[in-house]
Parts: C-alpha cells; sequence; structure tokens
C-alpha cells in the first residue's frame, strides 16, 4: 500500500522519473539562492524578477512557438537585461536596488503581456505562467541539470564575497573589488534559477522553490551553511512529496509542490527550534550564564 | 620620510556639497593621529575618502605604495547587518581576507590560531560560536577590533571606535591602539573625548568641514580653536555659488 503511493509512481513511469530529477536539480541550485535572498532581504526581488523573464520568454514564444529552448533563451536574455540594468543603477545612483528592480520589471512585465497578446493564446500562456514538470522531456531536463550545476560552481567561486557582503558590504569595498562582481553574479545566478523553476512552475511559481525553502531553514538553523543544507533537503522533500500528491489526487503538479512547501513552511513556523512560535511560548527554565 | 598618506587640497562630500573643504597636509608613516571635530564636521566622510570608498569632489588624496588591503576601516557599526546569522569566528576571520582571499581556508590550524589570539586580545575568547547578532554594543566594537588586528594593516582608519563605550572596553581599545602606534602603524581614530584624546594622542586634526587646526594635541585643543570649531555652520547651502579657491595655504603641521 504505502509502496504503491510513495515509490510506484515512479518506478512504473518515466515522466514521473524524470519529474523527481527535475525537481531535485531544481532544489540543489534554487534553494541556496533562495537562502541569500532572504539573508538579502530580497525576497520579492526574486518574486519581481520572475515577471521579468516573462517578455524575453514571450519574445522567444513569439519567434519560434512552444519551443523550450527559444523561450529559455530569451528569459534568460530578459532577467539578466532587468538584473544588470537594476544592479548598475543601484550600485550608480541612490536609488536601492529594491525600488530600481521595480520599475525595470515592471517595464518588462507590461513588455511581456503586450508582445504575448500579439500572438499568444490562452491555453499556451498556461503552460507559460504555471509550467509543466510533468511534460519535461530529456532536453529540458538537461537544462535544468545544467543550470543547477553552473550555478553551484559559481556559488562556491563567489560564497565568501557574497556572505561578506551581506553582513558587512562596506568592510568588502574597503579590502576588495570583489563585491560589484560577485553582486551581479548573484543576480545572474537568481535569474538561471528562475528560467530553470520557470520550466517546471511557471513564471508565477518558479520563485517559490526558492523562497519557501529559505524561509523553513530560517526557522531551523543559525548559521547559515545549515540553513543552506536544510533548505535543500526540504525543498527536495516538497518536491517529491507534491509530484505524488499530484499524481494521486490530479492536482497540478506545480502548485501541489508548492503547496506542500507552505506546509513544511508552516510547520516550522510553529515547531521550529530557532525563534519558532512554540518555542517562544515555551523556552524551557533560563540558564545560569 | 615620505609621508603615508597626503591631502592635497582635497575637498569631499556628497553631491556637489562639501564637508570636507580644502584640506592639506601629511600623515606620516607611524603617526597616531586624532580627527575630532563637532557632528558633521567631516570626520567620517574624510575616512571613507581616505579607505577609497568616496571621491573627492577636487582635489586629490595620494595614497603612495598602499594597496587597498594596506588600510584598515572600522567603520561606525550602524553599517553592519547584525541580524546576518554569522557566528564571531566567521565574520573576525573575514579580516585574514588579505592571506586567504577567496578560496583560501579560515579551518586549517594557522588561521584557527590566528583568530584565536585576536579575540584573546580584546578579550572576546569563548565567543566564538556566539552570533554577532547576540553581541552587546561593547562587546560589538571588540570584535570588530579583532577583525582589524587579524588585517594586520599598515594604516588603520578607525571610525569613533569608541562611542557608547564604557570606560573598562575604552581603555582597553586605547591600547591597542597604543600597541599599533608602537609597531609603527599608522593609526588615525575620530574622537569626542578631548581629555582622552590629550592624553593618547600626539598628533590632532580639527576638523569643522574643513580643517581648522592640525599639529601637535597641545597646541590644536586650544580653547581658541574649539571655539572656532563650535561655530561651524551644518547645513548644506542650496544656494551657494561655485567655490573657485584654488589655493588655500596648507594648515599641515
Amino acid at each position: 500500500m504505502i509502496y504503491d503511493v510513495l515509490i510506484s509512481p515512479f518506478t512504473e513511469f518515466e515522466f514521473m522519473r524524470r519529474a523527481l530529477a527535475a525537481v531535485i536539480a531544481l532544489a540543489l541550485g534554487g534553494a541556496p539562492i533562495g537562502v541569500f535572498l532572504m539573508l538579502r532581504r530580497m525576497s520579492l526581488v526574486g518574486d519581481a524578477m520572475a515577471h521579468a523573464i516573462l517578455p524575453g520568454a514571450a519574445i522567444g514564444f513569439l519567434l519560434s512557438g512552444l519551443s523550450l529552448f527559444a523561450m529559455t533563451a530569451g528569459g534568460l536574455i530578459a532577467g539578466f537585461t532587468v538584473a544588470i540594468l537594476a544592479g548598475l543603477v543601484a550600485r550608480n545612483t541612490e536609488l536601492k536596488e529594491d525600488a530600481s528592480l521595480a520599475t525595470f520589471y515592471l517595464a518588462s512585465l507590461a513588455l511581456g503581456v503586450t508582445i504575448v497578446s500579439i500572438k499568444g493564446t490562452n491555453i499556451d500562456l498556461l503552460h507559460v505562467l504555471f509550467g509543466n514538470i510533468l511534460a519535461m522531456d530529456n532536453p529540458t531536463l538537461l537544462v535544468i541539470a545544467c543550470n543547477a550545476t553552473i550555478t553551484l560552481i559559481v556559488l562556491a567561486v563567489i560564497y565568501r564575497p557574497l556572505v561578506i557582503e551581506s553582513v558587512d558590504p562596506v568592510f568588502l569595498r574597503t579590502v576588495s573589488r570583489a563585491g560589484a562582481p560577485a553582486h551581479l553574479a548573484f543576480l545572474a545566478l537568481v535569474v538561471v534559477n528562475l528560467v530553470n523553476g520557470f520550466q517546471a512552475l511557471g513564471t508565477l511559481l518558479a520563485v517559490g522553490l526558492m523562497i519557501l525553502p529559505a524561509g523553513i531553514a530560517r526557522f531551523w538553523s543559525r548559521d547559515i551553511t545549515g540553513m543552506i543544507c536544510i533548505a535543500v533537503v526540504s525543498a527536495i522533500v516538497a518536491g517529491y512529496a507534491g509530484l505524488v500528491l499530484s499524481f494521486q489526487t490530479k492536482v497540478p503538479s506545480g502548485p501541489a509542490i508548492i503547496l506542500v512547501a507552505t506546509l513544511l513552511y508552516m510547520a516550522s513556523v510553529l515547531f521550529g527550534s530557532v525563534g519558532g512560535v512554540i518555542r517562544q511560548m515555551f523556552p524551557g527554565r533560563h540558564l545560569e550564564a | 620620510m615620505a609621508a603615508q598618506l597626503q591631502f592635497r587640497d582635497v575637498t569631499l562630500g556628497y553631491d556637489r556639497h562639501p564637508a570636507v573643504h580644502h584640506l592639506g597636509g601629511e600623515v606620516a608613516p607611524g603617526a597616531l593621529l586624532a580627527v575630532v571635530g563637532p557632528n558633521g564636521a567631516g570626520k567620517s566622510t574624510l575616512f571613507r575618502g581616505i579607505v577609497g570608498i568616496l571621491k573627492p569632489l577636487a582635489g586629490s588624496i595620494l595614497t603612495g605604495d598602499l594597496d587597498v588591503r594596506d588600510i584598515a576601516y572600522l567603520p561606525q557599526t550602524a553599517d553592519i547587518d547584525r541580524s546576518f546569522p554569522i557566528s564571531v569566528f566567521d565574520f573576525v576571520g573575514t579580516g585574514l581576507w588579505r592571506s586567504t582571499g577567496f578560496f583560501g581556508g579560515m579551518g586549517d590550524k594557522r588561521a584557527r590560531e590566528k583568530i584565536a589570539q585576536a579575540l584573546a586580545a580584546v578579550g572576546l575568547s569563548g565567543f566564538e560560536n556566539r552570533g554577532i547578532g547576540t553581541l552587546s554594543g561593547g562587546q560589538m566594537q571588540r570584535m570588530l577590533f579583532a577583525r582589524v588586528l587579524l588585517q594586520d594593516a599598515r594604516v588603520i582608519v578607525l571610525d569613533e571606535p569608541l562611542n557608547a563605550i564604557d570606560a573598562k572596553t575604552s581603555d582597553d581599545l586605547l591600547a591597542l591602539m597604543r600597541r599599533w602606534h608602537a609597531e609603527k602603524r599608522t593609526v588615525l581614530a575620530a574622537l569626542h573625548d578631548m581629555d582622552l584624546v590629550r592624553a593618547n594622542f600626539p598628533e590632532t586634526l580639527l576638523l569643522a568641514r574643513g580643517p581648522v587646526a592640525w599639529g601637535k594635541t597641545a597646541d590644536v585643543l586650544t580653547a581658541e580653536n574649539l571655539l572656532e570649531a563650535r561655530r561651524m555652520c551644518e547645513a548644506f547651502d542650496e544656494g551657494a555659488a561655485a567655490c573657485v579657491v584654488h589655493d588655500v595655504p596648507s594648515r599641515a603641521a
């Protein structure tokens, strides 16, 4: 019985195996990025960026229909353009990153909707907006795995300046010129992972497997390494459980994954060992020193 | 001996408004220099110019053969995100950037010993695994000093290092500054306690949006000079004309 529910969907159906491989890749790349987004108070920036991808994906769609390659390439270009322009404006003017990004993403969202309205049908658009992880083919899976690999390698390279820039940006500026390149590389990684998520979860939910696991991790660990590990594991768990839920109940896969992640998040808010509600209500006797 | 830092009629400020107007002079290698002046006098602005995160509006600051990593800068604590989940050990360890760079380990024995020594020097042994968000103001300042220690820099720039610090911590941190001075490092510190400056700093620069006096502390901190500094007008004048003064005689010692 348990085997039938939890295991057999993956042993019997290839599309389920591919979907599982995809969520694992998404979790490995996206969750660490989500942790940094959260710690840099950029959670909503990730969401804004997800919208910024839309016009690029729409142009790809306009040029070659529902071709994943064209839409991915378009999404990457649009996302990078917005990220880099917003980053440059924030670094070189008085405008903060969130405000500068808001203007750019609104512009690209408007542009995207305009482009889609030229050629799109509602059914095609549903695919763009919500993705379809169960319809994943091998080339798409390879793109996702490739992006996750690039993410982990680049993150390893920029990890130290990224951490220092998050906690004490002035210090980094006085010891190294790595701050700006690291910051831009980080924004690029955000885009890469949003495009990744967009394949599986669509533009509206792409940021979900980045931010929700990060939020979960905040309630279980006090240090950033622990947070990253917990975020990755919880993203994988949510992805797996979401796929099972989707398979057994016919709930669309993207929302199912995000809803499971939301349940994990709510449980963490309640029971988390670091600042969880119950922990705060019953902290135990205070210590002597 | 060649100057460690040279101010060449430098003007620093924000949005065309000068916060430090026409400063000229030199800081000798190994100097122990107090920078004093009222709030808004331009002390922090000057320091930001020295460490290169603020470009002069006019003139220049020459740092000779100093590399960016030869200058250690302790900003006012407000610049640090204390909610970031990082331990005291890791935070202080970032002071080793010069030797570790992007990838060098902080976990090997030599690095661990250095970090432990720096923490011991500021009285924070045993705090290694504490999150920086749990530190008091004084402990935070000690931790920042530990990081400066690890930076092993030739020039050390301290922006109001003794603000809201109790007497004991203040004494300990002053001892560290004297130690750096004895090690022939150049130390610049922005301070507000004139008695403390008189007792510990041989040289003082009195600022009030421009140099008022610069030289031996006893000569600088006179009642007349301090009164002049107090009369400084803090506000920017939006209607001010463009400054055309090119040659202001240096008030350097």
